[in-house]
């Protein structure tokens, strides 16, 4: 047994939590999360040089990892920077492009940026409700419905597409050009889009496609479990830090018992967190990674909200300001809930288990 | 026992429905409804409307101005008003400094005062919490030095809530540095437009802007914008911090909350069902219904209570600690319940055409992170524990 990370993926972690607290502060963060295109395109370009696309892939795949850990160690990363590039988007296309055996040296090397719509209004999480449709074959394909919540849509140049041809729930892809696009800055930063497609030209890249939109949301939820433990250890360091400095009634707040406990109460959440997100990246590409990402998105959406609303409420109103980073890291936790299956929807899926 | 309300009480409450029925206007409520920031025309619109009626001041006294209304009348108002979707009362005026002025004021200053108030040329604010007296409020800093017949005032406030919209602040100041803590406070009226104050925005987490920072630089007004005694202010912050309480359980926009809740479930889809449908989801919502028609009592049993002691006592700390519980976890399921669509950043969705969720769902996620203030704000809810453990435990 050993928890340590190799070698290699202590380097890049470093590499890129270094890039990102130098290069990509929260002050810069905020100038670019909430307003479109909500991208840094040179940042963009550097994070990719820097190896955090490479390493979302496997090397036959032409990219340098491509497991669970990998992907924990590049969105811990942004996570803890509160990162709103489309890195998401990156991540889940390429694992689309793995299964089909497609080629994605445009997207691992940055130069084409990629986003995943699978999420409809009224299918917001479940695969099985799709409605957006697929119609003819070989090079006269077209889609036609409404994808909701596509992360980093506003910026992307290929759209990969759930979409239903007959029974069959395939995956297609779209230029973005060809599809009419609405992007938006969303509450915690970064960018989403509304996809709207009308007899739109497509091209097939996986017939039956389901196995492979679970993979690709389970890595997904890999990705954002890892991105929420970065951001919790920040927000908790924040906060222990401001016990220690910030004094009423004569003390520093961090004397009063009641507030200690709380701020334990956090770090236990964030341990079982970490623990739970290392099982579900172990378990990622694997018969059971679809249970094991269900239980860690669960257990995130618990320890992100206790440690968002705690973190708030402990610092008493000056995390409430857009000004102090507390309360964009709070956001980013809260808000990491409504993507890929809330707290909700994954406990009713492991529940669902018992009675199987 | 008997938890009907008298026949009187039933007239009353019909009484108020329908003056608002015909009065507060489309408008108004639909902007309250929509959940963004409402225009300070709007506030001031329907302060004029409910001032023509004569029940604006709800809680001064018949010959100020006010209605003369027991606690229960008031609760029924609110609750109408809630359910009417009007507007809240702005309180710096009207529950805080009026009752302050009538309480300790003296004959002049109630009689320029209180009018303005009633009337709206005078938007008051609030100047008590500074960077370091939050919850340890005594402890403030901004001094106020007596020279002649005038006041010189330095220092800062912050948390200013509408500060944007006000000609005036009334502000805890420290006039004896040498004395204990609470000995040294006095309570002084500035104009906003004084030479020296400053008002500097606060950004809020969700974006939004309804509170400031003022600063004051030897700002000078005269000495009788004392209000009560010299070195007296605290006396008055204590006073004002009950007449807070009332009504700090938020029992009608939580009935609000829990209503737009169940309806915004019944129109959102989830497993190809509606949401309502969802065990998990309709298992979160009727757990905050226990706990709200709890509260809904535990609520009248202390107004009644009141009523009959003429003040509300310690206890109601607890209305505050769960009334801000329950009404932010409505929030919460609010912004849940909308799952992706919740994301958008209101005012930067490019496209107008394009709905995202249900009708007045687009402020849900930011009314979430705002309401968070609620736990803080007035007394915070680690506060409002230790009031009652001195008060009711004895510890």
């Amino acid at each position: 047994m050993d928890f340590s990370l190799t070698e290699d993926r202590r380097m890049l972690q470093d590499s890129l939590t270094r890039y990102l607290t130098e290069q990509y502060p929260v002050e810069h963060r905020n100038k670019v999360a909430y307003d479109l295109p909500c991208h840094d395109d040179a940042k963009w370009g550097e994070l990719a040089e820097l190896g955090a696309l490479f390493a979302l892939a496997p090397e036959d795949a032409g990219g340098f990892g491509g497991t669970g850990f990998d992907i924990s160690v590049v969105f811990e990363a942004l996570g803890r920077g509160i990162t709103p590039e489309p890195v998401l988007g990156a991540l889940m296309a390429s694992r689309l492009l793995t299964t089909a055996g497609a080629e994605q040296e445009a997207l691992l090397s940055g130069a084409a940026k990629y986003a995943v719509a699978i999420s409809e209004i009224e299918a917001p999480y479940e695969l099985e409700f799709i409605a957006a449709t697929a119609s003819g074959s070989g090079d006269s394909i077209t889609l036609s419905g409404r994808k909701s919540a596509v992360y980093g849509g506003q910026v992307a140049d290929v759209i990969l597409v759930a979409a239903k041809n007959g029974d069959k729930l395939g995956v297609y892809e779209v230029q973005a050009s060809d599809a009419q696009i609405v992007g938006y800055a969303m509450m915690d930063g970064g960018g989403a889009a509304e996809v709207m497609l009308d007899a739109t030209p497509a091209k097939l890249l996986i017939e039956d496609g389901t196995a492979a939109l679970q993979d690709a949301i389970n890595a997904g939820i890999v990705a954002l479990c890892s991105e929420a433990v970065g951001a919790m250890d920040v927000i908790h360091d924040y906060t222990v830090d401001y016990l220690k400095q910030r004094k009423q009634f004569g003390v520093v707040i961090g004397k009063f018992q009641v507030l200690q406990h709380r701020a334990v109460d956090m770090l236990t959440e964030i341990e079982q967190a970490r623990s739970i997100v290392i099982k579900a990246a172990a378990e990622l590409g694997g018969p059971d990674a679809t249970r094991y990402a269900s239980m860690a998105k669960n257990m995130i959406g618990r320890a992100a909200r206790l440690n968002a609303e705690e973190a708030i409420q402990m610092h008493g109103g000056i995390a409430m300001t857009w000004e102090y980073p507390v309360s964009h890291y709070a956001k980013r936790l809260i808000m990491l809930d409504h993507q890929l299956g809330d707290t909700d929807y994954h406990l009713a899926k492991v529940a669902a288990e018992i009675a199987a | 026992m008997d938890l009907n309300f008298t026949q009187e009480e039933r007239n009353f409450r019909e009484e108020v429905r329908s003056y608002l029925a015909e009065n507060l206007p489309a408008r108004i409520s639909d902007a309250v409804r929509a959940g963004g920031e409402l225009t300070k025309e709007m506030m001031v619109e329907w302060h004029a409307i409910l001032n023509r009626k004569g029940w604006l001041a709800t809680i001064w006294p018949v010959e100020h101005g006010g209605p003369g209304w027991t606690p229960v009348e008031k609760y029924i108002f609110e609750d109408e008003c809630c359910k009417a979707y009007a507007p809240r009362i702005v309180p710096f005026g009207l529950s805080m400094l009026g009752p302050v002025l009538i309480k300790f004021g003296n004959d002049a200053q109630k009689s320029t005062i209180l009018p303005r108030i009633l009337d709206g040329t005078d938007w008051w604010c609030q100047g008590y919490s500074e960077p370091g007296a939050g919850s340890d409020l005594a402890s403030l800093k901004t001094r106020a030095v007596r020279d002649g017949d005038e006041w010189v005032i330095n220092g800062q406030k912050t948390w200013t809530t509408l500060g944007q919209h006000a000609d005036k602040i009334f502000c805890l100041c420290r006039t004896d540095p040498d004395a204990k803590q609470q000995a040294g406070i006095s309570f002084i009226l500035v104009d906003m437009d004084a030479p020296g104050v400053e008002l500097r925005p606060i950004k809020l987490i969700e974006g939004g802007h309804e509170v400031n920072e003022v600063f004051f630089t030897d700002v000078r007004v005269p000495y009788t914008n004392l209000v009560g005694e010299e070195n007296k202010g605290w006396t008055i912050a204590k006073y004002l911090l009950t007449h807070e309480r009332t009504g700090i359980a938020g029992v009608g926009f939580s009935m609000q909350a829990l209503e737009e809740v169940k309806s915004l479930a019944r129109k959102v889809k989830r497993n190809g069902k509606p949401l309502a449908q969802d065990p998990l989801f309709s298992a979160r919502v009727a757990q905050v219904e226990i706990d709200l028609e709890a509260m809904k009592l535990t609520n009248l049993r202390m107004l009644f209570k009141a009523q009959q002691q003429g003040a509300p006592g310690p206890e109601t700390s607890i209305l505050k600690i769960k009334g801000t519980v329950i009404g932010q976890e409505l929030k919460d399921l609010a912004r849940r319940a909308l799952g992706p669509v919740a994301a958008p950043f209101p005012g930067h969705i490019t496209d107008g055409n394009i709905m995202f969720g249900p009708e007045d769902t687009a402020q849900n996620a930011a009314r979430y992170f705002n309401n968070r203030k609620t736990s803080i704000f007035g007394g915070s809810n680690e506060i409002q524990r230790n009031i009652l453990t001195k008060t009711m435990l004895e510890l």
